[in-house]
């Protein structure tokens, strides 16, 4: 792992539970990881793997019914899970962590302008603002000042340009209705770009959009990133789209980390198994689509070891007892996993 | 919201929602220029013995009651007090109802279970029988009659915006407006209670027409506005003994009552089907 100093946001044997009738689901069961300044992560994982439920305990809004068990989430030097509420939501959640949700038709209010909900997020995110202004009292007072107003119309404006909508001007007098998908997920990076934080979390941000459209969109949040030195946590269960744009993919399987790798070596020489199984799934012509046999385990009642084994061919008796620890392998190459492909297969 | 126009328009093009909203336009206008309308403005407290039970004529235009007033006039003073009964009956429980919904709604937590069963609480008594109790407690008088419906009436506000803000915090803008971290109370003005403002201003259409109608019952009841006061419900009890000669004494508030009622019930209606959202994507795909 690298140093600390490096990174800018560690998750350190994070474990999330939820209460449900069931009994208590362990959905993020030990979760590392690390982001440098200015990476592109993507977490890459099937439906119910644990990607949302991490996204969401960064930025510190999980359900009522989760429970922090254990772990650290380290952001820029600071305990963001022993950071006061206030504090978090304040300074950190919408200001230097912030987000873009999956479903671009849904994110906007019908009822408002584009340009109202802009200058809103701004009144309250603005990198002008100076810290803990107009709370409690005071803030359901205070009105949006006019001079930072001015100011911040102009970055609204040149945002809206480096996004590339068409037409920027007259785009924050519309409602969310006139735009298309694209130009709505367009302004939804606008608007987690415009305070100017230090990481964006996307949650799968292209999923509801046309395959034509997801590329632009990944590109220009891609470019932007890298252009303004921002680290961008992405997850996805599309292993094409980590691959357009990653530094980097860190594999999620039943609320661990199994895998994680920069993207070169992850697509060439991949070790854990499941990840293997998840390249193999994806269409290549000339072949036959192979599948994952067996499904996501219950989280109630995880098997115990490794939890992939009851889907593993190459699983042997001690993955189905203990839980394999984590191998280095080549630089920033890691793999959780007795039997990782650089060997040859257990007899 | 800068749909406004678009919204009357449309309302208006429903015949029912349209005559709904010129009942309470002209209710309105009556209970404003009662004392300019009205042909006897003088006899609406007095007494006029010799012209008692009078039957309509050019001169008394409603006929004359047990007093020997003119009905017409009384009609047109009791909307003053019909309208007021309801605006702030409605109004209170307005302010009661929707701050109860949207924190219960959006706080799932014990403090709104706990509201939600105070108001299941006042719900599972029917509000007539719970606004007699409360009227025959306080005393006779106007006051205690908006006092009594208000008290009773929040509740249908309080569970109306419960359920709205309940199936909203699922949408993905709100969702999103708690990520990007906008402060709770903003997110609860500005995203929320905008979203709820349809079926309210609905709601208190309907509830305008039924809140009339209690009143009413009250003041047959004898609860409500103390005599002389030209109060349509007392007026009917009143004339109960007269009938059926005097036919007229109870049939012009009757019939005032009804219009009224019928009038909040059809604009209501025609709101909900302009307003409603449900109804409104079906529409719109």
């Amino acid at each position: 792992m690298a140093t600390p100093g490096d990174n800018l946001l560690e998750v350190e044997s994070l474990r999330v539970s939820f209460r449900t009738e069931a009994g208590t689901a362990r959905v993020l069961d030990g979760v590392n990881l690390a982001l440098r300044a200015g990476e592109i992560m993507g977490l890459v994982g099937e439906s119910g793997c644990g990607k949302t439920t991490l996204a969401n305990a960064i930025l510190g809004i999980l359900a009522a019914n989760a429970r922090h068990e254990a772990g650290r989430i380290r952001f820029a030097g600071e305990d963001l899970l022993t950071m006061p509420r206030r504090r978090m939501e304040d300074e950190v959640r919408g200001r230097r962590i912030t987000f873009i949700p999956q479903d671009p038709y849904g994110s906007f209010n019908p009822l408002f302008t584009v340009g109202a909900q802009t200058f809103e997020v701004m009144k309250w995110k603005s990198p002008l603002r100076a810290p803990g202004a107009g709370r409690g009292i005071a803030g359901f007072l205070s009105r949006y000042p006019r001079a930072r107003r001015r100011t911040d119309a102009k970055a609204i404006a040149q945002m809206l340009r480096a996004v590339q909508m068409p037409d920027p001007a007259a785009a924050t007098g519309k409602l969310p209705h006139e735009f298309s998908g694209g130009q709505r997920q367009r302004l939804m990076i606008a608007l987690a770009l415009l305070p100017q934080p230090r990481l964006v979390i996307a949650d799968e941000p292209t999923t509801a959009l046309d395959v034509t459209i997801q590329a632009q969109i990944l590109k220009l949040l891609k470019e932007l990133a890298k252009s303004g030195g921002i680290s961008v946590l992405l997850t996805t269960h599309d292993l094409g789209t980590a691959y357009e744009i990653c530094d980097r993919i860190t594999v999620m399987y039943a609320g661990q980390v199994v895998e994680t790798a920069p993207v070169d070596d992850f697509f060439r020489r991949p070790h854990h198994p499941y990840t293997v199984r998840l390249l193999d799934s994806l269409p290549r012509p000339g072949r036959a689509l192979s599948e994952i046999g067996g499904e996501v385990p219950r989280l109630i009642d995880p098997p115990a070891g490794c939890r992939f084994h009851p889907r593993c061919t190459r699983a042997t008796a001690i993955c189905r007892s203990e839980h394999p620890p984590v191998t280095q392998l080549a630089s920033g190459h890691e793999v959780r996993c007795y039997h990782p492909l650089t060997e040859a297969a257990p007899p | 919201m800068r749909a406004a126009p678009a919204i009357a328009a449309k309302l208006l093009r429903d015949p029912s929602a349209a005559l709904g909203l010129l009942i309470i336009l002209l209710l309105v206008a009556v209970a404003v220029l009662a004392p300019l309308i009205a042909t006897h403005p003088e006899a609406v407290w007095d007494m006029n013995p010799r012209h008692r039970l009078l039957p309509p004529s050019e001169t008394y235009l409603f006929g004359t009651d047990r007093m020997g007033a003119d009905i017409f006039s009384r009609i047109l003073f009791g909307a003053r007090i019909t309208l007021t009964i309801a605006i702030v009956a409605v109004g209170a429980a307005l302010m009661i109802g929707v701050p109860i919904g949207l924190i219960s709604g959006w706080r799932g937590t014990w403090l709104g279970e706990t509201l939600m069963r105070v108001s299941d609480i006042f719900l599972a008594v029917p509000q007539i029988v719970l606004a007699i109790a409360i009227s025959q407690t306080l005393g006779p008088s106007i006051e205690n009659v908006i006092l009594a419906l208000s008290v009773t009436y929040w509740p249908w506000f309080t569970r109306l915006v419960h359920a709205e803000v309940r199936a909203l915090k699922n949408e993905t803008f709100i969702e999103a407006a708690v990520a990007l971290g906008l402060p709770t109370w903003r997110i609860v003005l500005m995203h929320v209670l905008p979203n709820v403002l349809s079926p309210i201003i609905v709601r208190i259409s309907l509830g305008m027409g039924f809140t009339i109608l209690t009143a009413s019952a009250l003041g047959f009841l004898g609860l409500g506005a103390p005599p002389p006061a030209p109060e349509w419900g007392r007026m009917i009890s009143e004339a109960r003994e007269f009938l059926p000669e005097a036919w007229w004494s109870a049939l012009a508030p009757g019939l005032a009552i009804f219009l009224v009622v019928m009038g909040f019930n059809l604009l209501g209606d025609g709101l909900r089907d302009v307003l409603d959202p449900r109804i409104r994507r079906g529409n719109t795909g």
